[in-house]
């Protein structure tokens, strides 16, 4: 597990790194005594003998940014909460998994639920906390059941309740099951949910590391970011360090879907490039080529072939002119339809749209209007500037970021396949058959 | 003047009635369970999903007696409960089947087959988006992403996964939840009733013994990076489709 990678080197064995998943293959995974013969709850061990301010500079020090999508700083996230102030502290960890596209999360708390357990422990204990939250996501029941039955198994062995392994350390975890709203996964509208209300998006500032869940300094991570905390505390920041770059350090999960040859979860030091995991992956899928694809769920503009070695980090896909987001990496094949796949985007966004604020509001539903009809072979040329003009109505100018992520395959689209859209136009109607996009278009056994 | 008008969807300008209250056994052993829940939360309106989860779990949709339990329990108005309750997709407003079949019609999934599927359910039951077959077994209905892209297509009955699903598949699947056979998801557990799964979402968990290990650690498609990472899979040959006739350059070039 200490060899770094050489991202020249295309075997898989050196450019994948699994920690998280690195066991998930073996019986139970999820339980207790299996992550702790691969190590689980050692870093805990460590970070208790640390003092807490010590162990948020070492954090920050390993350079791991948030996994969620914004890719900010863990440790400068726990650094923010003020302490001394005679408040409670909360951590809420955002399992709330929702944006399209976006499958690691689940996978992760399904197999290893435990690196998030221990992760929370060791954050609680850094930012002086006695009470954190899961906030999962409702519809994944298998995934709730095994949270339930591994927290009581971590109370039970003394992980988490009183004087945690004679730290001194109290801490209650709840796992609260939300009801059906990706506009939760929104960290201040997740607080909104968790503290009993419709779940839409707070005025920052003041923001969560001073006001946030019932108005008390509240730190908001990701599964994946607070599941990494163990493992960097147990192989030390400069093994993390040592894999990725300066400025995006670490492994992580990325997820590969669509039309490919293996879709799944493949977990490698950032910097990765899409070509290197399909090409270690078999490709796309026999006889077809990439068209475009997502770096981080539907909400990152869209990339095309063009951008097979961008590297999959912060800075890398930043600078290629979109977001890293959850290294949702979604494939699509020369037999997708760019204005269709646009279209139920869209209509995710109208319908996911809180309400809250007129330009995300208004401004997704018209959206939906102008791109049905031009799907539909009713639209005409200046609709094609008018989707731009409303994307750049919502884009920057919505109250939270559900209205940028609606914007961004708006814009993305128009800029790499313009023409796609005008032939819907001039041509009245959409030029693909969807029969050929489906999983067993190119299997004759499977009868449609 | 006796339909409600929420049922009826229109207001006729006169108040509701109050709901009417559970029983008291149901009332006194629901009362139990939400102060467990309460019990969880430093502030009690914490609570709200949980108890709209249990109450759902009691009548399998969310009733106004639901509701104004809820109000009673946290000390709300059932106007500041309805508003919370009407935000959320998971609860339902109306009665509906045993079992919940959700076909995820999210971009990925859609394009991958999922509109198809869902095409052929609706036809198969004979039911629109939101239906309920005449048996009272099954509600269809289409979901949005749920974090399964790597097995595109997906189906939920009961939010537990059914991974990689035709319309063949899907077809035999509610077939199988009409006629009470046993189905078994990819991931997840044994098929309980969508009021058995409300409870686990309040927060109680799934008491049946082995529920928890079910279906093993993790789905293939969550193994295909670990299993090259170990070398027990060779690394995949990219077939490039000039090869096989296609006229354009693969994803995939020459490695390295």
């Amino acid at each position: 597990m200490t060899v770094v990678p050489d991202l020249k080197d295309t075997s898989p064995e050196k450019l994948l790194a699994p920690v998280l998943s690195a066991f998930w293959d073996e019986d139970r995974s999820w339980m207790l005594d299996v992550y702790r013969r691969h190590e689980g709850y050692e870093g805990l061990r460590k970070a208790l003998a640390m003092s807490p301010d010590d162990l948020i500079a070492y954090v920050k020090e390993s350079g791991l940014r948030g996994r969620g999508g914004a890719g900010f700083p863990t440790g400068m996230k726990w650094q923010f909460i003020p302490q001394g102030d005679g408040k409670p502290h909360y951590l809420v960890v955002n399992a709330d998994e929702s944006e399209p596209g976006t499958c690691k999360d689940i996978p992760l708390l399904f197999a290893n639920p435990h690196s998030l357990i221990e992760g929370i422990v060791i954050a609680c204990y850094a930012i002086r906390s006695s009470h954190a939250f899961i906030y999962l996501r409702g519809e994944v029941v298998p995934v709730l059941r095994r949270l339930h039955e591994a927290v009581r198994e971590a109370y039970a062995a003394g992980y988490l309740g009183e004087n945690i392994l004679g730290s001194g350390l109290d801490l209650t975890l709840t796992v609260h099951a939300g009801a059906g709203a990706y506009i939760c996964g929104e960290e201040t509208a997740l607080l909104d949910s968790l503290e009993g209300r419709r779940g839409q998006p707070r005025l920052r500032p003041p923001f969560p590391a001073v006001e946030g869940l019932y108005a008390c300094p509240t730190v908001v991570n990701n599964v994946e970011s607070i599941a990494s905390v163990p493992a960097i505390l147990q192989k030390g920041k400069e093994w993390f360090r040592a894999m990725g770059s300066e400025k995006s350090p670490g492994f992580t999960l990325y997820s590969l879907s669509g039309h490919v040859a293996s879709p799944g979860q493949y977990e490698a030091p950032l910097g990765i490039t899409l070509r290197q995991l399909l090409d270690m992956s078999g490709g796309m899928r026999s006889g077809h080529r990439l068209k475009f694809w997502t770096p981080g769920g539907s909400s990152t503009p869209m990339f095309t072939d063009e951008h097979l070695d961008v590297p999959l980090d912060y800075e890398g896909v930043g600078a290629a002119g979109s977001m890293l987001g959850t290294k949702a990496l979604q494939c699509f094949d020369e037999t997708t339809c760019v204005v269709r796949a646009v279209t139920r985007w869209t209509e995710f966004y109208a319908h996911e749209s809180c309400g809250k604020c007129t330009p995300c509001r208004e401004g997704t539903y018209w959206l939906v209007q102008l791109l049905r009809d031009i799907e539909a072979g009713k639209g005409v040329m200046s609709d094609l500037d008018k989707l731009n003009d409303i994307a750049d109505n919502i884009n920057g100018k919505s109250f939270c970021a559900l209205g940028d992520g609606a914007a961004s395959p708006i814009f993305s689209s128009l800029k790499y396949f313009r023409e796609e859209y005008e032939q819907h136009i001039t041509g009245r109607g959409c030029p693909f058959d969807p029969a050929k996009s489906t999983a067993w278009a190119d299997r004759p056994e499977v009868n449609a | 003047m006796t339909t409600s008008s929420s049922e009826r969807g229109i207001s006729l300008g006169m108040p509701e009635l109050p709901a009417p209250a559970y029983p008291d056994d149901v009332r006194a052993r629901l009362e139990a369970d939400a102060r467990d829940v309460i019990a969880r939360y430093p502030d009690s309106r914490s609570a709200l999903l949980p108890l709209l989860h249990l109450v759902q779990s009691e009548e399998g949709h969310v009733t106004r007696t639901g509701m104004q339990f809820c109000a009673d329990m946290l000390e709300l108005t059932t106007a500041e409960v309805t508003a919370v309750a009407t935000f959320y997709t998971m609860y339902r407003r109306r009665p509906s089947g045993d079992y919940q079949v959700g076909v995820c019609t999210n971009t990925l999934c859609a394009v991958m087959g999922g509109d198809a599927i869902f095409e052929t359910l609706q036809e198969h039951l004979g039911v629109g988006n939101g239906g309920t077959t005449d048996d009272g077994k099954v509600t269809l209905e289409h979901i949005e992403c749920n974090a399964a892209c790597d097995f595109a297509p997906v189906v939920m009955v009961n939010w537990e996964f059914f991974d990689n699903q035709t319309p063949a598949s899907a077809t035999r699947l509610v077939d199988d939840l009409r006629a009470g056979r046993d189905v078994e998801p990819t991931r997840g557990a044994r098929l309980c009733t969508f009021k058995e799964t409300a409870r686990i979402l309040a927060g109680f968990p799934d008491e049946r013994p082995g529920a928890v290990e079910e279906s093993g650690s993790a789905g293939p498609a969550s193994l295909v990076g670990l299993r090259l990472a170990k070398g027990e899979t060779a690394p995949a040959r990219v077939v490039h489709p000039r090869a096989q006739g296609s006229q354009d350059a693969p994803s995939a070039e020459e490695g390295e």
